[in-house]
């Protein structure tokens, strides 16, 4: 656990001075108190709420919390304000103009649920598919995905797929694990950590809390903390080392680290034979179906040459000894080599040598030499031994545990690129040679991960009318075997996830929906049901352009391209106006709600956790948590899932509540994990009737730490095992063997040469073979395809720590941090282009053109140019004044993001994505700046009819707290 | 003019640590919340969802750019009232409304005596204070004298909320005026400073400097890995006849 050092002392209040005012230096903060979970961002930290007379006084953080420990960041701390927001929707609304003109009537629950019940049961008992229901920023997937299968419908996603899916697939096919909520760096113990990219918009809290614990280590134990980024600013203002390298070349700076260390040979050989696929063979024999598959024997086990017995064996088995360089003869007469052997001959190849990459990279050679000697001696001259007594996957007893003190983190910066996926195992491919996985010091996985490689989950299709999916939408397919395309290769999905297009898009295409729906391609679809996703605005690529289509009609029949759209969400957002029904959200105080395991979990390297966020306040509004709305309307629909056995009667009336308690997964394993049965069991158990009071006494938390002898190699660790099958985290008591190689990628780019029992259409099948490739390689990301000349910027963004997407501008107190918005160039840069401070320009793509005011400054990539994100809005969106500098002086970058890339020869045009996992490539985008003439300065563009909120104005001048000093006065 | 106590057996005041400060506005908006209903409250907002959003705050985070290119630095500067020794501030105050408490030297402003006529303001060199233009006084950090001494709160959490909040554990609090205290031997250890020492106003809040850099070849002790220029095929070599067992 990180623990946060800071030194404070204890003083006792003074005498009173004579002469001095008398001061209460001990009031009451408030008159209640309660535990429950923030929702400012992703992050989910535990925090306390203070009540004073009905009305928020102070929330701060739980110091028992295990994600923030006591800590609150600026969203967290300004939640006071966001619970207040005049931007709340007040009612259900029903759209009376046209749409995109913000025109409602309020109506009530029952209306709003008679019309949706009347839409979606037609669908589902004609064409499942045709309800596209796509969840935003969501934090129960658990239920909406889960919702989603009952009604039928496999066109369901979250936003991971504009997020971070390069970086959760990448992890998942790799180790068995990934960033953030599925591993972290050992912050007491690293001794080099290595930031790849933006970080500060996701783990918020828990990573401060490392970075500092890490800085204030004392002299004798320094750790070097490198930050790999185009902009300097936040966490990268603290790192020892910054190296500001070009966008999208992180990958190729890895591999050239790679390159280095197999140089000099400074890789770690135990690790990789003991956890990875290094010593299975690979078939070579190219031209047929089986070429650069894994030998394997009668079992279906991957095989490797043993030195042994001098034979192929089981490459699965303990304490064999494996061959790892030399051609094999398999005992079918083909030949073989070990994937050791294909990855040494890929990265030695002077391709990677840093004098070769250092000029795309945007850096000196030197420094890639460098790092590489300082990760090399961190890892192994600077090795920690943990003492401790645990058993390995095949029951042979260690003394301790081995650590190579090198850690990695990494997020949207790598992840937003369309050579992401790739880039994100290169990472982790440094991080295995350092045998860096899951050791002391190293990256360390969280629970329930490391989890299969990948997991064995497969995506689901429509079964048919009034039927439920047999299975989940979202999955991990393996090979073309598991795409979700209909002969020909057309998508089943309205997002084309898990098509040709994009084979593992574990998170779904959220991005493609508006377009493929407006496009009818690959089908029209009847309803698009959105929560929490502001697809009008800042969650789209090519806002206008999305705008346009959400409103746009057939001009034969007069009707919308889409035909109905019902949106779900507690605030005016973009988005709402947009929508012909809507569906008015609590805040996160006002509700339940659960942190599951079976979701995105919250747990930490040490331990497994979960929490729940009840009540604090009462909704002042007609307004419902989305959660128990869905559930409502999914017994209306007669969903089996959700009504009793008569068909009808709802199953849990009692809302989310109810859902959270006595809802099975399977039997014993439910949404919480803590408190089962009569209250003594963890993981597995019946559901128990008091398991949120249990929670609420607990501060809505539960955490249970693993022991020590499972802490470490969870991927070969028995005792890890059978604590984790013991709670229900896992089943089986196999090895997960680390994938350098990985088979399911080589299954696709032999589809793509023509091999296979499922084939792409000819047209996309020179992509598949191009960018599909067993071991991590680089490429240039799809956006630097354009004329580099004509567009010699890279254009990138990021999230201010103190706002959270485009919530934060409803906010009064945070929107006083940050209200507009300008383009920073680097100095240099802006010197040769003619730009002062001030300036205003045109960012020009070739999708379009953007207005905004220049900031010049030193801590960025000469190439490079980037601004804070969503930060600009629409005038009159959340409720803001219509002339707001959001809108005046804040722009959003977006506009000039197509959605598409250019015409493939054919002139289809794919997403603007990753080719293997769907991931949305937000910073492949290249841009040229003009300056603009004198009488365009001094107004962001472009510019969009103010929307008219159906909400009262909010007073000019705000006194929060001025009712508490009066109560107290008064006293 | 108002008259300032002879020394103050204690001198409590913040030590904010420059090495780590990522610059999330943490320890600002925990202030701002804290504060808005605490001693000082209200802490107004004008055109709080208009065109010029502005308020109180008593403490602010300033960012810029030390040095030139790569070798220069992004500098997070969270900046509130220093709680000096012989603060003008308080001396200009011609009403009295404006002291520093003998007992644990805090600068606060008795709203009841303040007239608003922002002549502290003028004299602050740091820009600490904040004028409340809604209930025309002047306001400023109160270094949370309802959190400190707050015997209803855990002692864990009897600190300034900034102290509390940040999430790097860039801030300390403590006495600076004992040399043997917590935050005076941290102070000592890092060679923290107060701002604008030539100035004359003796600021109690000390910043702790970056620690230095590790950019430089050398700073974790590795060597450089030898260059030899190894041809692919026979680099391999080294691994042929490795033992190695799973």
């Amino acid at each position: 656990m990180t623990e946060r050092r800071i030194v404070t002392e204890l003083h006792h209040a003074p005498a009173q001075v004579e002469g001095e005012p008398a001061i209460d230096t001990s009031p009451q903060t408030g008159d209640t108190v309660k535990t429950t979970t923030c929702y400012m961002c992703a992050c989910r930290c535990g925090i306390k709420v203070h009540m004073k007379d009905g009305r928020v006084r102070y929330i701060e953080g739980n110091r028992d919390h295990p994600v923030n420990k006591g800590v609150l960041c600026a969203k967290g701390s300004a939640g006071i304000m966001t619970q207040y927001s005049p931007a709340r929707l007040q009612k259900p609304l029903m759209r009376v103009g046209e749409r995109g003109k913000g025109e409602f009537r309020e109506i009530e629950w029952e209306e709003a649920l008679r019309t949706a019940t009347m839409w979606l049961s037609e669908i589902r008992a004609t064409d499942p598919r045709k309800l596209a229901f796509f969840t935003g920023r969501d934090q129960s997937q658990a239920l909406t995905g889960w919702w989603a299968a009952q009604f039928g419908t496999p066109n369901y996603a979250a936003h991971g797929g504009f997020c971070s899916v390069n970086m959760a697939a990448a992890g998942l096919y790799t180790i068995g694990g990934s960033f953030w909520e599925f591993g972290e760096p050992d912050w007491a113990r690293t001794r080099y950590l290595m930031m790849f990219g933006v970080a500060e918009d996701h783990d918020s809290n828990p990573i401060k809390l490392g970075l500092g614990s890490l800085k204030n280590r004392p002299a004798d134990n320094r750790a070097k903390f490198v930050s790999i980024n185009p902009v300097r600013t936040g966490y990268s203002a603290i790192a020892d080392e910054w190296i500001g390298l070009r966008p999208g070349t992180d990958g190729l700076f890895v591999l050239s680290l790679i390159h280095e260390l197999l140089k000099a040979d400074k890789i770690d050989l135990d690790f990789l034979v003991r956890y990875t696929n290094a010593p299975w063979l690979v078939i070579e024999a190219p031209g047929t179906a089986e070429h650069g598959l894994f030998a394997r024997d009668a079992a279906g086990e991957p095989i490797c040459f043993g030195t042994i017995r001098n034979a192929c064996v089981s490459a699965l088995k303990p304490d064999v000894a494996p061959q790892l360089i030399g051609e094999v003869t398999l005992p079918d007469g083909r030949k073989a080599r070990s994937v050791f052997e294909l990855m040494v001959k890929r990265y030695l190849d002077p391709k990677y040598a840093p004098e070769t990459v250092a000029r795309e990279i945007g850096i000196e050679a030197e420094t890639i030499k460098r790092i590489a000697a300082e990760l090399a001696h961190a890892a192994f001259e600077q090795t920690i031994e943990i003492m401790a007594d645990w058993t390995d996957w095949a029951g042979r007893k260690h003394d301790r545990f081995i650590g190579r003190p090198v850690s990695m983190h990494a997020m949207r910066g790598i992840s937003a690129h369309s050579n992401g996926f790739d880039t994100c195992r290169a990472i982790h491919l440094l991080q295995m040679l350092l045998g860096s996985i899951d050791c002391p010091g190293g990256f360390r996985y969280k629970p329930p991960f490391p989890r299969a490689i990948p997991m064995p989950l497969l995506p689901t299709d429509a079964t048919g009318p009034l039927q439920p999916l047999k299975g989940p939408p979202l999955g991990f397919p393996l090979g073309p075997e598991h795409l979700l395309v209909d002969d020909a290769g057309k998508p089943k999905r309205i997002d084309k996830a898990f098509s040709w297009d994009a084979p593992l898009s574990a998170h779904g295409l959220m991005h493609m929906v508006i377009h493929n729906a407006w496009a009818q391609d690959p089908y029209p679809i009847d309803t698009l049901f959105l929560y929490m996703a502001n697809m009008a605005w800042n969650s789209a690529m090519n806002t206008s352009g999305t705008m346009q289509k959400l409103a746009d009609k057939d001009p034969k029949t007069g009707d919308y391209k889409i035909p109905h759209i019902i949106y779900a969400d507690a605030y005016y957002s973009e988005m709402v106006a947009y929508a012909d029904l809507v569906f008015p959200d609590t805040t996160y105080l006002e509700r339940w709600d659960c942190i599951s395991l079976l979701d995105r979990p919250i747990c930490d390297a040490d331990g497994a956790a979960d929490a729940i966020r009840q009540p604090v306040i009462e909704p002042d509004r007609d307004v419902r948590p989305f959660q128990d709305v869905l559930l409502d309307l999914g017994a209306r629909l007669g969903l089996a899932a959700l009504c009793k056995e008569d068909g009808v009667t709802p199953k849990f009336p009692g809302g989310l509540k109810d859902y959270l308690v006595n809802h099975q997964r399977r039997p014993g394993v439910g949404m919480l994990a803590g408190w089962r049965g009569s209250g003594e069991k963890s993981g597995r158990g019946e559901p128990n009737p008091d398991q949120l009071q249990r929670y609420i006494e607990n501060g809505c938390h539960w955490r249970t730490e693993i022991p020590d002898n499972a802490k470490f190699f969870r991927h070969a660790n028995a005792d890890y095992f059978d604590w984790a099958i013991n709670l229900g985290l896992k089943d089986l008591r196999d090895q997960i063997v680390l994938q350098i190689y990985s088979e399911p990628l080589q299954k696709f780019r032999l589809a793509g040469e023509g091999f296979g029992a499922k084939l792409p259409p000819e047209a996309a099948r020179s992509r598949l073979k191009e960018r599909f490739d067993p071991l991590p390689d680089w490429y240039p990301p799809f956006g630097e395809e354009v004329d580099r000349a004509q567009y010699p910027l890279h254009a990138i963004t990021q999230r201010p720590m103190h706002m959270y997407h485009s919530w934060g501008s409803q906010n009064a107190w945070l929107r006083q941090i940050q209200s507009r918005n300008a383009l920073f160039v680097n100095r240099e840069t802006g010197a040769k282009l003619g730009l002062q401070d001030g300036d205003w320009v045109w960012v020009e793509s070739p999708h379009g053109r953007v207005k905004a005011p220049v900031q010049l400054m030193e801590g960025v990539n000469p190439d490079t140019v980037w601004t804070w994100n969503a930060i600009g809005k629409r005038k009159g969106a959340w409720n803001l004044a219509s002339d707001a500098p959001e809108s005046k002086q804040g722009f959003l970058l977006n506009h000039v993001i197509s959605e598409l890339l250019p015409p493939r020869e054919d002139g289809y045009r794919y997403a603007n994505a990753d080719p293997v996992t769907g991931q949305a490539a937000w910073y492949d985008l290249r841009v040229r700046l003009v300056k603009c003439a004198a009488a365009e300065c001094g107004e962001t563009a472009p510019s969009f009819p103010a929307l008219k909120p159906p909400l009262k104005r909010p007073l000019d001048l705000l006194q929060y707290g001025r009712k508490f000093r009066r109560d107290r006065t008064r006293r | 003019m108002t008259s300032l106590p002879a020394a103050t057996p204690k001198k409590l005041g913040l030590v904010i640590d420059l090495d780590v400060c990522v610059g999330c506005h943490a320890c600002a908006v925990n202030c701002k919340e804290w504060n808005s209903g605490g001693h000082a409250a209200p802490l107004s907002d004008f055109d709080a969802y208009g065109a010029k959003p502005d308020g109180v705050w008593f403490n602010r985070i300033h960012t810029f750019e030390a040095g030139e290119g790569s070798a220069g630095r992004t500098v997070h500067f969270p900046k509130s009232c220093m709680h000096c020794e012989t603060p003008a501030c308080v001396t200009v105050c011609p009403t009295g409304a404006s002291f520093k408490r003998a007992a644990d030297g805090i600068v606060l402003v008795d709203e009841e005596k303040c007239i608003g006529c922002k002549l502290c303001s003028w004299a602050c060199p740091y820009g600490a204070r904040e004028f409340d233009q809604a209930e025309g006084v002047m306001k400023k950090c109160t270094l949370c004298i309802d959190r400190i001494y707050n015997e209803t709160l855990d002692e864990r959490d009897r600190v300034p909320a900034c102290v509390a909040a940040c999430p790097v554990g860039a801030r300390h609090f403590g006495d600076l005026g004992d040399a043997e205290s917590p935050v005076s031997q941290l102070v000592a250890e890092r060679e923290g400073y107060g701002l604008m020492p030539e100035l004359g106003y003796a600021p109690v809040n000390k910043y702790l400097p970056p620690r230095p850099s590790q950019a430089r070849a050398g700073c974790t002790g590795a060597q450089p890995l030898p260059d030899e220029d190894v041809a692919p095929s026979s680099g391999f070599l080294r691994w042929v006849d490795r033992l190695l067992s799973r």
